[in-house]
């Protein structure tokens, strides 16, 4: 046991595990900041995962294409966008369940996606770092926040961009209203369907985004499994925060953390079970749900369907 | 808000009806719509799948040719596919009466996981009559299964932890658990034979007499489980029409409020149906590994192979009922077992993967437009009565 603490007090001391810690959590942040959107007007968007995935393949094939990371990360806001347009559509216009939309969509995108990536094998490179002089000099969390891959910054201003959407638009108050009771705001004339359909198109379009700077800015090249999983713990992330968004960047940070753990462990010369280790950050979720989610209350109508005349 | 637009409905009541009765079509050709939507957006799915892989570059004709060749056509590959239809059945059944519960069970993956590990575990080191460890290997399987959904129905009652997501979570656990093991001696892991000379990371082989017997029928063979698979469904559907029970899970999905009323306990039944759900999927898992069809009889890594995806799926487009899940995944199987023939064509066999979630988006489309007709329907009644 003695053995185990030694090792955690290696990694807490390296700076290598907040680096990698920020660029965990940052690509569970972009998927979480829109799940949290997405849930709070009643959606429990299981496409996370596909649309992480649609992302980063769009990201390296827009890279493949214009050798750019810019239009990378534009196909891959696309794709996003586009995989949210069937699961909104599907789930909130033709009322069909959501989590079967959901699951068939993270099939079809993994298919596509391997299918595309076999037959194109698209060629991409990470984004160069960007060092942010002063602010990075700070020790051992310095470079975590500031020495990064560029399009990790992308998830710095989004944060508050879409806390002020939530809560501060007259159509947050909307979102937020249609979650919790969608009887009541479809009686005082807000259509329903239509803020659920927009809130699942943001959170395509951050997710995607986070799947473009999951290959481009972290990662470098596409594989299958690039988003393994990742896409459900953003999820889990945005219940342990209770549904806000202060609550849900910190679980982020934290399953990031974990995450990190598991990657600086060998480095350090622990030497641990790996297959363990990647259970590690699923099983920490869990437990931390268990613990923290009791406390929270989920948005009244989540992952119900609105049909008028039904309750 | 478009009502308010609309005239005020007749004073006349009988001019009411027959506008009532002009709008509400005979039953007949409201099938024959249903079907027609049904076989419409099949067709788009396989046209939609057909410009993939035209615009790749490859042949469309060529690649259902071979799809169709290597689920039915080619000699003994409808015993391939009756042997991959078995897991992917009895996992849609266990789906179906957690849904019927109302409980979400999308972890399968995980728990047929589980389910065949365990089974392992038993039929390699269990001594015994063959047909008695067979039979324990199947219900330390279904055990095994039960388990593992039941951690998620326990947090789920206990601490309200959405099952949505401990389920999916434990999926992830299940395979690295499962791989742990395969790397331990004392559990999985085969003994070091001088015959191998890397030590792969899979379980020892079920000895001959463990195994499930095989039928075999003009060159296409499959295990005896797909007869109890039939049985099982039989008795599902028994159980959903015509007991008590079956009904009182209904309750409890459609209205838990009512079935609480009712003395219907959402705890008690709602665990029932998750740990039945769970232990099918162990069960699938099971039979997967003393079947043959999957692994030859040895659990390796990945050894579940998107069977607890699929029969989840299977479930949902078959919306719960036993007969269409026996169908249903009798032509998802297909699609699985042809698209081992797809390597002669050119084309990469993650295709069979897109046609089949492509297949299943297209199917959640007709009964979601039939359903809203209805509701049209139904609301255009209660105006003109009103």
């Amino acid at each position: 046991m003695g053995g185990f603490f030694e090792a955690i007090g290696d990694v807490i001391t390296n700076e290598v595990t907040y680096s990698g810690a920020m660029r965990f959590a940052a690509l569970l942040a972009f998927a979480a900041i829109g799940e949290t959107i997405a849930e709070k007007a009643g959606t429990l968007n299981i496409s996370l995962e596909g649309m992480l995935l649609g992302g980063a393949f769009a990201g390296a094939l827009g890279m493949h294409l214009t050798e750019s990371v810019t239009v990378g990360l534009a196909f891959a806001t696309v794709v996003g966008v586009v995989v949210a347009s069937v699961q909104a559509n599907m789930s909130h216009r033709l009322t069909a369940n959501q989590f079967v939309v959901g699951l068939a969509l993270n099939t079809l995108v993994l298919g596509i996606a391997s299918f595309l990536n076999t037959s194109i094998q698209p060629v991409s490179r990470a984004a160069h770092r960007f060092e942010i002089p002063g602010v990075s000099e700070i020790p051992l969390v310095g470079d975590a926040f500031f020495n990064q891959p560029w399009p990790l910054y992308l998830v710095y201003p989004m944060v508050p961009a879409a806390w002020w959407l939530l809560y501060r638009t007259r159509w947050g108050l909307e979102v937020r209203s249609v979650g919790e009771n969608p009887q009541a705001a479809d009686v005082s004339g807000i259509d329903v369907n239509k803020r659920r359909r927009q809130s699942i198109y943001i959170a395509g379009f951050t997710s995607g985004l986070g799947g473009g700077y999951l290959v481009l800015g972290q990662i470098g090249r596409f594989e299958d499994a690039i988003v393994g999983g990742q896409g459900f713990i953003a999820i889990a992330a945005v219940i342990f925060g209770g549904w806000t968004m202060r609550g849900v960047i910190g679980g982020c940070v934290l399953f990031g953390t974990v995450n990190s753990f598991r990657l600086t462990l060998p480095t350090v010369g622990h030497e641990l079970n790996s297959e363990l280790l990647s259970a590690a950050p699923f099983v920490v979720t869990i437990v931390t749900v268990t613990f923290f989610a009791y406390r929270t209350r989920e948005p009244r109508a989540l992952a119900q369907p609105f049909v008028r005349g039904l309750t | 808000m478009n009502e308010q637009a609309r005239p005020l409905p007749a004073e006349d009541s009988a001019a009411a009806v027959s506008a009532a009765s002009e709008r509400a079509p005979s039953r007949l050709s409201e099938a024959g719509v249903a079907a027609a939507m049904y076989l419409g957006c099949i067709v788009i799915a396989l046209i939609v799948s057909a410009i993939i892989v035209w615009v790749t570059g490859g042949s469309p004709q060529d690649v259902f040719s071979a799809l169709l060749d290597g689920s039915l056509r080619a000699p003994g590959r409808w015993g391939e596919t009756i042997g991959i239809a078995i897991p992917l059945v009895v996992v849609a059944l266990g789906t179906a009466i957690n849904g019927r519960a109302g409980v979400v069970n999308i972890g399968q993956e995980g728990q047929v996981m589980m389910g065949a590990a365990f089974a392992a575990y038993v039929g390699v080191n269990l001594a015994g009559p063959g047909p008695l460890v067979i039979v324990c290997l199947l219900i330390v399987g279904a055990l095994a299964g039960a388990m593992w959904a039941g951690i998620a129905s326990w947090l789920l009652y206990w601490r309200r932890v959405p099952e949505v997501l401990t389920t999916l979570l434990l999926i992830t656990v299940a395979s690295q658990a499962t791989g742990y093991a395969l790397k331990v001696d004392w559990l999985l892991l085969a003994p070091f034979r001088e015959d191998r000379s890397v030590r792969n990371q899979v379980s020892d082989q079920l000895s001959t007499g463990v195994r499930l017997p095989r039928i075999d029928i003009w060159g296409n063979d499959f295990p005896i489980s797909s007869i109890a698979v039939v049985l099982m469904a039989v008795i599902v559907f028994v159980l959903f029409r015509r007991s008590v029970w079956g009904f009182r899970l209904r309750m409890l999905g459609r209205n838990p409020r009512t079935a609480q009323r009712a003395g219907v306990s959402t705890v008690t039944y709602g665990t029932t149906a998750m740990l039945i759900s769970g232990a099918c999927a162990g069960v699938a898992g099971a039979m997967m590994l003393s079947g043959g069809d999957f692994g030859n009889y040895r659990f390796t890594p990945g050894f579940a192979n998107n069977i607890g995806w699929e029969g989840l799926l299977v479930a949902l487009v078959a919306r719960s009922h036993p007969v269409g899940i026996v169908v249903v995944a009798f032509s998802f199987a297909g699609l699985r077992a042809g698209s081992g023939f797809l390597a002669a064509t050119g084309v990469e066999r993650e295709i069979s993967q897109v046609v089949l979630a492509l297949l299943v988006l297209a199917l959640l489309v007709p009964p979601a437009i039939l359903f809203i007709r209805e509701r049209r329907r139904a609301l255009s009644a209660t105006r003109d009565r009103t």
